[in-house]
């Protein structure tokens, strides 16, 4: 009769452990050292790969080891039949799983393996894609066999609606995975193009001379599937809101196409003899063969941006030759040729003008849409009913505000400020990390408001005080405003891109945080800043003042630098020009 | 004689394979203690026990059989010592199943033109016959009916089969020969499983007396992981939740997944049921309101509508309407607590059915040592009168036995033992082979547990689980289905309303898009929960354990083993991990490798722990323990 047991200690079982593990470092060393002697003498037998086999199955993320093998294997199939070849690789594919098993995220292995996929003279990519499968289902967010999936997928051109209803799967199972979601962006357009719509009245406009490539709407997607999608994301965030990856999937199904690349206003003031261009997106100037026309002569101009910080810029600048324009009695008329793009913009400075400017409104553009889908009204009104129903439910859930504000912005940005305005307030509440985010975005979305207000209102001035502003933005759609007010507000600098206010005549910022004037530089027309209660502490800060040649007012009172001594004579060394200061 | 061969002293001597008595036994095995565990059954697991389709039909025959054997009592007194006195056990547990009936809705032969055949010529007459089969299979009142009879069976198993299953397979045709013959014709790719074939195949099917799910964070499961006794077995995911609601049988929504893929509930309704899962795991003020009202009331105030309440109540909290609401949210935070840890279902079942689980706990307890005897039983327990403890047992070979503790299953009470006449609980079963899923799905190898709420009032609530042939519990192209309930009347009362509900069957044929039931059987058992361990006038040193209790988990018969292993032995580890075979020496007289390997066959095969008893010269009983046929 057996039966009677005993236990090992622990004692016992870890000798015995230390023993085994010494007499596998032996066996790896020397077989390792072998590889390296083989290697070195290029040798490239059985015998190499036998031993190169036997270390990585152990550690496959030896990449010297796999480069040799690799090596072996290209001699191989300089000297052995194709069926021969065929075999060897798939006893490398077959040995790779195993590796695979050892480590499911070695570098080492994926790289081989689509080393040898490649190399393979008979392919078999129903299995490859089986593999991916079966390691996708152990991990799904295994970006290694991602990587090598799409590899699969590409040279074994599966079909796009197939590779779909994988995702389908996948996002069935676990819909938190941004891998499945950003497949599915990029495999709808594909699958289910947008249908060449009629274009729009303002596409149709003479002077934008080519029709809108059909590259320009190719990440689009047909508003039936998009309707179909937007179910699908809409049941992934009702059923778990605090996921982010259905979020950011649903904003790009409701992003619209980006924007027509063009010149959107030319600017001549004929008392500076200075053209201004704004373009629809930065772009270097000096190097998109921009050509001006004057009265039918090609100019040889200088463009320069308007700040010397930016080699990009929305906003580029040059001088006429002295006397070109000055005569008032003279009307003059202008042409920017954007060649590179094959658009252009005229402008016309008739007699007894000071200047003149031909340009797009924000407004024409739908500008501050632009973030938000260009599907119909209906669509979108639907989905900020189910957003808001959402919202009922789960008050407090920062996806869901955020979407929302959006969508209302998309609608009607005007209509719905008081709403968005307070969704910001809780937004900053719920989500204190992110509140300056939340009021970065708020004063973007305000200012786009009071530039859509001034236009509706035909004037150049811009006034948006006491709105927690925190940052400036869309400073280029203000080229051509000449009064501004800011006064009241939470702004610490006036950023280099202020210098594109080329029309600017009196600026008001009483009542900020501001501590610098870097973008208060080279305006031409500025004659009066009123910076009360700011933060201006030294003379330095005010030194980009004196780039502005028609300064005559300044106010400092409230700022740190008035207590500076002898601030008065220092002042007016540096400021020539300032005949009103305010201390 | 054989009887000689046992060795006349153990420490705790266990009378009944159930798994309460498995568990218990594996845990003293495990601690050193010397263990005999018997069974006077031919096959392990008691009321616990899977059988083949072929076992399943012995069982129900010896259902019958057992009223017809009573013991003779023997003379045990001269084994009997001074100051010690004779306690006889109770040698028949047939008294915990009752109404059994059986009823085959498939075709005798494979042939599909003498079915056609048949149900020409079927009759009236032919189906009183069945009735009369089912019927003969009786109550608890009919046990003291004439002997004749049952010999009469007994004769020939074979012969009494056929003639059975002869009748029962044209019975469906009787009532309804013409919608059945134009169900062939429209189906005629799909061919109905014959009766013969169930048994040809018999061996394929694994048939549970017992329908219980394992709570992957219930207390088997973690008993199994922490002794190790989880190697001996594989297990399956549940891979989905189902309920019957409106007539029809829906996917219950319980993980987030499935909430995301349902296709009824609108997005709303999807916040809703997940806010209210994620919310309820922990205890609120509001929560604590509700305190002794019923569940359904709290559900109803969450603004949760019909079929959200249906979900939560029937099928995640698997209550009953007038449950109070602490008990509601405490099995729903169990569900979900349960819920991801293998799987999108909060269950495991275990491959080749439930009746492998008390087996492996006996294995473990056969590789440390405990002997197995099966049809062997312990008839008498010798009370020492001065301290009213057992001294030993009587073997039904004669054997005196000495023993400190003695643990049984409560079928071997004699009545005259049990104090309270308490009125017995029951749980009403049903088995069906059906041909195929209450819910069809892309994929064919599902395990549903399906909740069927009261289908009228009065009714119980019934639970069902439908096995897929991958849990190789049923032959490919079969489910094997489980229905369970608390008894109202009889299993047959109770569960037959919800099968001709739910599939087609000779009673509901009109039910042309229900799975097609082959066979099914109804029985009841008493309901283990109902008997309390306390309730006996037995000696101190004698513990009970009772059969399977009516709850989905396994936590009644855990607790009752891990008890009954703390009061004997209260400073032990219960069931401590099991050391891998690697690490394990043995002190006889091989203590090369080679023992190491007999060790992993003892724990791996089935004859290994056969191989363990057979000094106690119980050879050939033991070479059949674990398979309930031949």
């Amino acid at each position: 009769m057996h039966g009677r047991v005993k236990i090992k200690s622990t004692a016992q079982q870890e000798e015995e452990k230390r023993k085994e593990r010494e007499k596998k470092l032996k066996i790896y060393v020397a077989a390792r050292d072998a590889c390296f002697s083989k290697r070195k003498e290029g040798i490239w037998d059985d015998e190499a790969l036998q031993l190169t086999q036997q270390l990585l199955s152990s550690n496959p993320d030896f990449a010297t080891l796999w480069n040799y093998r690799r090596e072996i294997l290209m001699h191989l199939e300089t000297v052995k039949e194709e069926d021969e070849v065929q075999k060897i690789y798939e006893a490398e594919l077959s040995f790779l799983e195993s590796c695979l098993k050892v480590n499911p995220k070695s570098y080492g292995s994926w790289h081989h393996r689509g080393w040898v996929s490649a190399r393979l003279p008979r392919p078999d990519w129903a299995r490859e894609l089986s593999l991916c499968d079966r390691c996708l289902s152990l991990d799904d967010r295994n970006f290694h066999c991602w990587d090598y999936r799409r590899m699969v997928v590409k040279v074994s051109g599966v079909p796009v609606d197939q590779e779909l209803g994988f995702t389908d799967r996948l996002i069935g199972s676990n819909f938190s995975n941004y891998s499945s979601w950003h497949y599915r962006s990029t495999l709808l357009p594909l699958l289910h193009p947008e249908s060449p719509e009629p274009p729009s009245p303002r596409r149709e406009r003479p002077h934008s001379s080519p029709p809108p490539s059909p590259q320009t709407h190719s990440h689009r997607v047909c508003e039936e599937q998009l309707l179909k999608e937007y179910e699908l994301v809409q049941n992934a965030f009702f059923t778990d809101p605090n996921d982010q990856s259905a979020w950011f999937y649903y904003r790009w199904l409701l992003g619209r196409a980006e924007r027509e690349e063009m010149i959107s206003c030319v600017y001549v003031s004929r008392e500076e003899e200075r053209v201004a261009v704004a373009f629809s997106r930065p772009v270097n100037a000096q190097s998109v063969g921009l050509l001006l026309v004057l009265d039918g002569q090609p100019q040889r101009v200088e463009w320069r941006s308007v700040h010397p910080r930016f080699k990009h810029s929305p906003v580029w600048i040059c001088d006429l030759p002295p006397g070109t324009i000055s005569d008032i009695t003279n009307e003059h008329n202008l042409t920017v040729h954007w060649t590179e793009k094959h658009t252009h913009r005229d402008c016309a400075l008739y007699t007894g003008r000071a200047e003149s400017w031909c340009r797009d409104s924000a407004t024409d553009q739908e500008l501050f849409r632009s973030e938000l889908s260009i599907e119909k009204t209906s669509v979108l009104q639907s989905e900020l009913q189910s957003c808001n129903q959402l919202q009922e439910l789960e008050p407090l859930n920062k996806w869901c505000l955020l979407t929302i504000i959006l969508l209302m912005r998309a609608l009607d940005p005007l209509g719905y400020e008081k709403e968005t305005l307070a969704h910001f307030q809780t937004l900053r509440e719920v989500d204190a990390t992110r509140s300056a985010y939340y009021s970065d975005l708020c004063s973007k979305f305000m200012i786009e408001n009071t530039i859509l207000k001034m236009e509706y209102a035909e004037v150049r001035v811009f006034s948006i005080s006491d709105k927690h502003l925190t940052t400036l933005c869309h400073l280029d759609q203000l080229l051509l405003v000449t009064h501004i007010n800011l006064s009241s507000n939470q702004l610490q600098r006036l950023p280099p891109q202020f210098a594109m206010l080329q029309c600017l005549e009196v600026l008001e910022v009483d009542n900020n945080c501001i501590e610098s004037l870097e973008g208060v530089y080279h305006l031409p027309k500025l004659e009066e800043l009123l910076l009360k209660n700011n933060k201006i502490s030294t003379l330095a800060d005010l030194q980009p003042l004196a780039s502005c040649p028609k300064l005559k007012c300044l106010d400092l009172r409230g700022n740190p630098v008035t207590q500076t001594a002898n601030i008065e004579s220092a002042l007016s060394e540096l400021l020539p020009s300032v005949t009103d200061l305010l201390l | 004689m054989a009887a000689e061969d046992l060795p006349s002293e153990f420490d705790v001597v266990i009378l009944g394979t159930g798994l309460a008595e498995s568990v218990v036994a594996a845990a003293f095995s495990r601690v050193g203690q010397r263990v005999l565990h018997v069974d006077r059954r031919s096959y392990y697991a008691a009321n616990w026990a899977s059988f083949t389709f072929n076992g399943l039909l012995t069982w129900i025959q010896k259902q019958h059989e057992e009223e017809s054997q009573p013991e003779e009592p023997q003379d045990w007194s001269s084994l009997v010592e001074e100051g010690e006195e004779l306690i006889h056990l109770s040698n028949s547990d047939s008294s915990s199943i009752s109404n059994v009936q059986v009823f085959c809705y498939t075709s005798e032969e494979e042939e599909e033109e003498e079915v056609e055949e048949k149900c020409l010529n079927t009759t009236e007459e032919e189906r009183g016959g069945v009735d009369e089969v089912a019927v003969k299979e009786t109550s608890e009142t009919e046990c003291a009916e004439p002997k004749e009879e049952m010999t009469e069976e007994a004769d020939g198993t074979a012969d009494r089969e056929e003639e059975a299953s002869h009748t029962e397979g044209q019975e469906p045709e009787a009532d309804q020969p013409a919608p059945s013959a134009a169900q062939s014709q429209s189906v005629p790719t799909k061919k109905k499983i014959s009766y013969a074939q169930l048994v040809k195949e018999g061996r394929r099917f694994n048939i549970d007396l017992v329908s219980k799910l394992m709570y992957s964070r219930g207390s088997l499961v973690d008993l199994l992981i922490k002794s190790n006794v989880s190697r001996y077995a594989e297990f399956k995911n549940v891979t989905r939740i189902l309920t019957y609601r409106n007539g029809s049988v829906e996917q219950v929504p319980c993980s987030r997944a499935d909430v995301f893929a349902n296709r009824q509930l609108s997005v709303v309704e999807k916040r809703k049921l997940m806010r209210f899962l994620t919310s309820c795991v922990e205890e609120t003020e509001e929560q604590q309101a509700y305190r002794g009202r019923p569940y359904l009331e709290f559900l109803r105030d969450q603004q949760l509508g019909d079929n959200l309440q249906h979900f939560l109540l029937h099928s995640i909290a698997m209550v009953t309407e007038d449950t109070p609401t602490e008990e509601g949210l405490a099995s729903t935070r169990h569900f979900l607590r349960c819920l991801g840890r293998y799987g999108n279902t909060p269950f495991l079942f275990p491959v080749y059915g439930l009746g492998e689980i008390p087996q492996c706990f006996c294995r473990m307890c056969a590789v440390f040592g405990g002997i197995y005897c099966l049809r062997h039983s312990i008839t008498c327990l010798l009370l020492d009168k001065d301290s009213n403890r057992c001294k030993a047992v009587i073997d039904s070979k004669g054997q005196r036995i000495s023993c400190s503790h003695f643990v049984m299953e409560d079928g071997y009470v004699g009545a005259d033992r049990k104090k309270l006449a308490t009125p017995t609980r029951l749980i009403s079963r049903a088995v069906l082979i059906t041909d195929s899923s209450v819910l069809l799905s892309d994929s064919d190898q599902q395990v549903s547990m399906v909740t069927v709420p009261p289908i009228a009032a009065g009714c119980p609530a019934v639970r069902m689980v439908e096995l897929c042939s991958s849990t190789m519990t049923c032959m490919p192209g079969t489910y094997l289905v489980h229905l369970t309930c608390q008894s109202v009347g009889s299993a047959y009362e109770d569960l037959s309303p919800v099968v001709t509900k739910m599939f087609r069957t000779a009673e509901s044929p009109e039910q042309e898009n229900c799975p097609s039931v082959l066979w099914c059987l109804y029985f009841n058992v008493t309901d283990g929960s109902g008997l309390e361990v306390e309730g006996y006038d037995l000696p101190s040193n004698v513990y009970v354990c009772s059969g399977p209790d009516a709850a989905l988990g396994h936590d009644h018969a855990i607790k009752q083993a891990e008890s009954i292993f703390q009061k004997i032995l209260p400073d032990e580890d219960f069931c401590p991990p099991a050391p891998n075979p690697e690490d394990i020496i043995y002190d006889g007289d091989n203590p090369s490798s080679s023992t190491g390997e007999e060790t992993e066959g003892a724990g791996e095969e089935a004859e290994g722990a056969g191989e363990e008893a057979e000094g106690a010269g119980e050879e050939e009983k033991q070479q059949e323990s674990l398979q309930t046929e031949e």
